[in-house]
């Protein structure tokens, strides 16, 4: 019960953000939730699977490129639209997992990065295609139910309700007994196959899942910015998300959110002041790994019932 | 004909190069079992220092150069070893990221020291003149850096195989806590070799860059491609990474003259079947 008490304020504070904030606070929220999603996505396979992938700007970026392609090009309605961009985006991510998971650990890293940077090099030079270096703009977003996404605080609600649901369904797979499954091929995978568990399926499954739900955030992205550039196909990308993950905890389900806000954060704030944002990336980096190797949520949690047990 | 045989030895040419940038990187993941992601940037710091040097003394050779150049960025990466990495030993993921963090903030440097431009690196005088080979004009200074993979490989076969420091190395690769437990010093090879690849990298870029000149986001043009190299060839192989990189300089050539657009994808069909066979690479030994 102690927990709907803290959540009850937590939920009326984001569902009435946009009567009080202002719009950039409104638009800088619904950035935040879209970087959420995806961080969250990554985490299921950075710290529930634990395959580090650096290569997860493929998902956000092939969905968004491809509803960019979609509504633009070929003129097809938002609906069909993304129910086609989510469909393509996992299947993309199907067939990448059977490539990357065929190793574990750094080569499964290298092989996301490459796969990734061959998909980004794709973006800009394909200008045919993807507009290359200019990008496309002039995008639309959806209008579900008839209502306009266009002004922030709409847009604001609609990212809350998706975010929402995607917090609730990665919640649901990470608890669930697969999800126990998952943490037990990620701890001890030859103890699993010994068990009868398919440790590759296993891994295969949460690849694809993680992939959709890159997906989705990339489809909230490409609604949110309205344009699409190959840099949210880049290493950048895929590293701002991995930051998040690992910064915030990877291997707990707010510890991602909490990450992929700072890193949100400190990237609009910091680029207000200084224009080395990519220096700024890695010296955080270096920041964390060094100084904070198990993220800040653990760490909290682990300071606070250090302070409970110290105050009894 | 023509055309085959330009390209044919266009591609060799870019495959000397990705050698010099892709054994670097393969002898340190064999010992390390790090994957270096500052690689590309080693490599892009290795052009830059090679532009600047050249186009501010015209009577500079390209082999000191080179030299030199590949010297400062072993001691970029040597610094950053023994301050950086020898911190993580246990976290090897860590590792990883922290090399992911370097290549942001030294291609971020690169970018604030030598702005956004790219520079030209003047090809050096005396190879300015072509070749004719078999009847074709063919520029003298691709050939002579095939010679230079060529003669690094055969430095570092030696070094490897017939050398004291070699035999410690290898022992180290085979079983580092043997190789600690007979009192090799496995820590400090760490940062010898850390150092060597990195200076591989820097001096490759230096010679590489008549061919590519130094632009921002060389780094990352560059380390996909020492990643499919070694993936393809077999981590910490070196006959692999030597295979692998003409395979590679053969794929992207060609692939970039016959179809343009679709060059990155080709680049990665011999990857994906390798990985789909043989894990572990042409010639690696363990998987990755």
């Amino acid at each position: 019960m102690k927990w709907i008490a803290a959540a009850t304020p937590l939920a009326a504070l984001l569902l009435l953000l946009p009567s009080f904030a202002g719009d950039f606070y409104v638009n800088l929220a619904s950035q935040i939730f879209i970087a959420a999603i995806f961080a969250l996505s990554l985490n299921l396979l950075v710290g529930y699977g634990g395959m580090t992938s650096l290569g997860h700007a493929s998902y956000l970026g092939v969905a968004a490129y491809l509803s960019a392609l979609l509504t633009s090009r070929y003129g097809l309605g938002h609906g069909p639209a993304a129910i086609i961009t989510i469909t393509g985006t996992t299947a993309m991510a199907a067939c990448f997992g059977i490539i990357a998971l065929r190793a574990t650990g750094l080569g499964f890293l290298m092989i996301t990065l490459a796969l990734s940077q061959v998909l980004w090099g794709l973006a800009y030079r394909m200008s045919a295609v993807t507009n290359g270096d200019n990008g496309m703009a002039g995008l639309t977003r959806p209008m579900p139910f008839g209502i306009s996404l266009d002004s922030p605080a709409s847009f604001y609600w609609f990212a809350l309700v998706v975010t929402s649901i995607a917090f609730v369904m990665m919640a649901i797979f990470v608890s669930s007994s697969f999800g126990s499954s998952l943490k037990g091929v990620r701890d001890q995978p030859r103890r699993m196959a010994a068990l009868g568990f398919n440790p590759w399926m296993i891994r295969w499954i949460t690849f694809i899942y993680a992939g959709f739900w890159g997906g989705v955030s990339g489809l909230l992205y490409v609604y949110y910015n309205k344009y699409i550039h190959p840099t949210s196909l880049s290493t950048t990308s895929s590293a701002e998300a991995l930051l998040g993950v690992i910064a915030g905890g990877s291997g707990t389900l707010g510890g991602p959110v909490v990450g992929a806000a700072l890193v949100l954060l400190l990237k609009n704030y910091a680029s207000a002041y200084i224009e080395r944002w990519n220096m700024l990336l890695g010296l955080v980096f270096l920041f964390i790994v060094l100084v904070l190797p198990t993220g800040i949520v653990p760490g909290f949690t682990k300071l606070m019932t250090g302070l409970r047990r110290g105050s009894r | 004909m023509q055309f085959w045989i330009i390209q044919g030895l266009n591609s060799l040419s870019l495959g000397g190069l990705l050698f010099l940038l892709s054994s670097g990187f393969s002898l340190i993941f064999g010992l390390m079992r790090l994957a270096n992601l500052t690689h590309g940037a080693f490599f892009m710091l290795g052009t830059y220092f090679g532009a600047t040097a050249l186009r501010s003394y015209s009577g500079l050779n390209i082999w000191v150069t080179a030299l030199g150049a590949g010297i400062a960025v072993a001691a970029i990466g040597g610094l950053f070893e023994r301050l950086v990495l020898t911190r993580l030993k246990t976290n090897p993921l860590g590792q990883v990221l922290v090399t992911l963090g370097m290549s942001f903030i030294i291609s971020d440097a690169c970018l604030l020291l030598w702005g956004g431009d790219s520079i030209p690196v003047p090809t050096p005088q005396n190879l300015q003149a072509p070749t004719r080979v078999f009847g074709f004009v063919f520029p003298t200074y691709r050939l002579v850096l095939v010679g230079c993979a060529l003669a690094a490989a055969i430095a570092l076969y030696f070094l490897l195989e017939r050398t004291r420091l070699g035999a410690m190395i290898r022992a180290g690769v085979d079983d580092s806590q043997m190789a600690r437990a007979v009192g090799i010093p496995v820590s400090n090879l760490f940062t010898i070799v850390f150092c060597l690849g990195s200076g591989i990298a820097g001096a490759g870029g230096v010679l590489g860059g008549p061919i590519l000149s130094a632009y921002p986001g060389l780094d990352g043009d560059m380390l996909p491609l020492a990643l499919i190299v070694v993936i393809l060839g077999g981590i910490g192989s070196l006959l692999g990474s030597f295979i692998g990189s003409f395979i590679i300089g053969f794929i992207y050539t060609f692939g970039t003259a016959l179809f343009p657009e679709l060059a990155y994808i080709i680049l990665f069909l011999p990857m994906i079947f390798v990985i789909a066979f043989r894990p572990q690479g042409l010639f690696g030994r363990v998987a990755a």
